[in-house]
């Protein structure tokens, strides 16, 4: 099973990869920017797709202070 | 006394924790992949760059069969001090509470920090005084201390908030302007400045540093300031 873990800062703590990107975009004539945040994609293969949450509770995440989402893909790699 | 400190591949601070854990008693390296902490009295996980810093800095050092023996060791009360990268490994490994993130700036800072000391009475402090300013080096690009209004509040109310940035010294936005704190138990101590990097006037210009581990070294002798 192919899987993807979206992994963000949690909501209200200062985001300033997020800020940056935020003040950049506009300098390149992209407005109506707002709200950006930066985060981190892993992907991988696994056999027991059970074993996802607590990989991102362990180590793929921090969760005092990053939100994750598995995402589940059709098929593998 | 003996400290140990920890090398992981990617430490680059260690041999100058090592000496400056020679000042006030022995010491020895203690390779991430052994789980013998060699008798030591106490525990240094040192600055650099623990496993390149992938994922997360501390993350994967965090898991190590030497941290492993370091959580044994502080779950029996044992002296754990983590410096910098050090810092963020005891964070990773739930023996601190809360996280080190990105600099509020982005960017990797290195400058001499004041520090005032909040409370002189615990196991890394016991050799300073109440609201002495400490002059260390500092230099990370993950030092933003971040924890939840709970925690900060009942650390601050069981006097965990050791080390503060003075005014106009905190650099990578801490909550709080914290620099350094420890746990319930008081064993447990992680700041991001380097006081092994504060050893001697003549190269540093300030030998606060020593302080921390003069202070280490009387707890484990029974020395009382």
């Amino acid at each position: 099973m192919r899987a993807r873990v979206l992994i963000r800062p949690k909501a209200g703590i200062l985001d300033p990869q997020g800020a940056a990107v935020e003040r950049a975009l506009p300098a390149l004539g992209f407005a109506g920017v707002g709200n950006v945040h930066v985060g981190r994609l892993v992907e991988l293969d696994v056999e027991n797709e059970a074993q996802l949450q607590p990989m991102c509770e362990r180590l793929l995440a921090n969760p005092l202070v990053e939100d994750y989402e598995v995402q589940l893909l059709d098929g593998g790699s | 006394m003996k400290f140990g400190v920890l090398r992981f591949p990617g430490s680059c601070d260690e041999v100058d924790a090592l000496e400056a854990a020679r000042r006030v008693g022995d010491a020895e390296l203690i390779w991430h992949g052994s789980r013998d902490l060699k008798g030591s009295d106490a525990i240094v996980v040192p600055g650099g760059f623990s496993y390149g810093d992938y994922l997360r800095a501390g993350a994967i050092a965090r898991f190590s069969p030497a941290m492993e023996s370091v959580i044994d060791f502080a779950a029996d009360g044992g002296l754990v001090l983590g410096i910098c990268n050090g810092f963020q490994v005891l964070c990773e490994a739930r023996l601190l509470p809360g996280a080190l993130l990105a600099n509020e700036n982005l960017h990797f800072t290195f400058r001499q920090v004041e520090l005032e000391v909040l409370n002189s009475g615990g196991a890394f402090t016991r050799a300073c005084a109440l609201d002495q300013c400490l002059s260390i080096p500092a230099k990370h690009s993950w030092g933003r201390y971040h924890a939840d209004p709970d925690t900060l509040a009942a650390m601050d109310s069981s006097g965990q908030l050791i080390l503060r940035y003075a005014p106009g010294q905190n650099f990578n936005g801490s909550l709080h302007d914290i620099a350094g704190v420890c746990n319930e138990r008081g064993n447990v101590f992680g700041l991001m400045p380097h006081p092994e990097h504060a050893v001697d006037e003549l190269i540093g210009g300030s030998a606060d540093g020593l302080k921390i581990f003069e202070s280490m070294r009387m707890t484990v002798e029974g020395v009382h300031a």
